[in-house]
């Protein structure tokens, strides 16, 4: 079982990141008037045991520890996905 | 008195932080392991130094609060402990909850080591006393994620309550422009206090400014003004009456005093 966590910055915040990577991929043939903007997050891969697949709060463990831990709430958005 | 530094793991200004103090203000200080739970009988004040705690994995500073010590650094702020963060430790001021805000990658990416023009906005907190308001300071930034963030409403608020104590700005005119700012942080915020002015995190690092053989020893006055606060000299009542001294009390009295009169108690 996983848990996929996605951190984004949030559209509020500026990504100076993600807008030299906008501008790099504006560099790749084809690509140069297609795209208008690039936000650069990052992707969490969280193995679990196949026993806390048991625990009823689970999911509300994983949501406290995104917003605790593995996301700044005040710049960045994320998403739990769990796959079973 | 006595300052405690903290070590985290990739800790890199835990040196200059020390020998700031000792060697070129005289001020007592020694390390704190980041695992212990105590920061020792008689510490009058908390240094969290810059560098990179945790390899500044996830976010810069995210894991230093975890650190078993940090209970201990909360518990001190929250009695009126002064408490002062430089580079990484604003970042853990931040991600810990005791400052507002956030600070994000530089404007430019680049990571940024030069010598920059800060406005001291207010002298009335403990970490500013011994500057005019007004006054400019040349201190060294040295950072990659130093661009301060805060929503609309946290900006106002800190901005209504004097909290923004150091901007960056033109050296020759004193003024925030957007070449004189280096990393895009909001409003030109280069460090910023709680609302009980006992809490300052700032990203500039007056550790590398305390002597004149470094280029500037224009960081001494903040460590100063701490000590200042600490033997209840100069420290200027926080609040209402921002510049003008009203109180002869030690900071902390001070401090514990308007907290029980109504003051605001910050991330507790």
């Amino acid at each position: 079982m996983k848990a996929i966590v996605i951190v984004k910055p949030k559209t509020t915040v500026l990504d100076p990141q993600g807008v030299a990577i906008r501008d790099a991929v504006r560099h790749h043939p084809g690509l140069e008037h297609a795209v208008a903007g690039v936000r650069a997050g990052k992707r969490l891969e969280i193995d679990l045991e196949a026993s806390a697949a048991a625990d009823p709060a689970l999911e509300e463990k994983l949501h406290a520890v995104c917003r605790d831990l593995l996301s700044n709430p005040v710049i960045e958005d994320y998403e739990l996905h769990l796959e079973r | 008195m006595h300052f405690a530094v903290i070590q985290f793991p990739g800790s890199n200004c835990d040196q200059d932080c020390l020998r700031s103090l000792r060697d070129d203000l005289g001020i007592p200080a020694d390390y704190v392991w980041h695992k212990d739970t105590s920061l020792g009988d008689g510490c009058d004040a908390v240094v969290l130094p810059g560098g990179f705690s945790y390899g500044d994995y996830l976010r810069c500073g995210a894991m230093a609060k975890f650190s078993p010590i940090m209970r201990a650094v909360r518990d001190f702020a929250a009695g009126g402990g002064l408490v002062i963060g430089v580079c990484n430790g604003f970042q853990m001021l931040c991600e810990m909850g005791l400052l507002p805000g956030a600070l994000i990658r530089n404007r430019d990416l680049h990571f940024i080591c030069e010598a920059v023009a800060l406005r001291v906005e207010t002298s009335g907190s403990p970490f500013t006393s011994r500057c005019r308001t007004g006054e400019l300071l040349q201190i060294p930034i040295a950072h990659g994620e130093g661009s301060y963030f805060a929503d609309d409403a946290t900006l106002r608020d800190l901005e209504k309550h004097r909290q923004v104590l150091l901007r960056y700005v033109d050296p020759a005119t004193g003024v925030p422009t957007p070449a004189s700012n280096p990393n895009g942080s909001l409003a030109a915020i280069a460090g910023i206090c709680n609302r009980e002015r006992n809490v300052f995190g700032l990203m500039p690092h007056p550790d590398r400014a305390s002597h004149p053989r470094l280029g500037s020893d224009d960081g001494r006055k903040i460590f100063e003004s701490m000590a200042d606060a600490i033997r209840g000299r100069r420290y200027q009542r926080a609040g209402a009456a921002i510049g003008v001294c009203h109180t002869e009390a030690p900071a902390r009295d001070a401090l514990v005093a308007m907290r029980s009169g109504g003051g605001d108690v910050f991330g507790v």
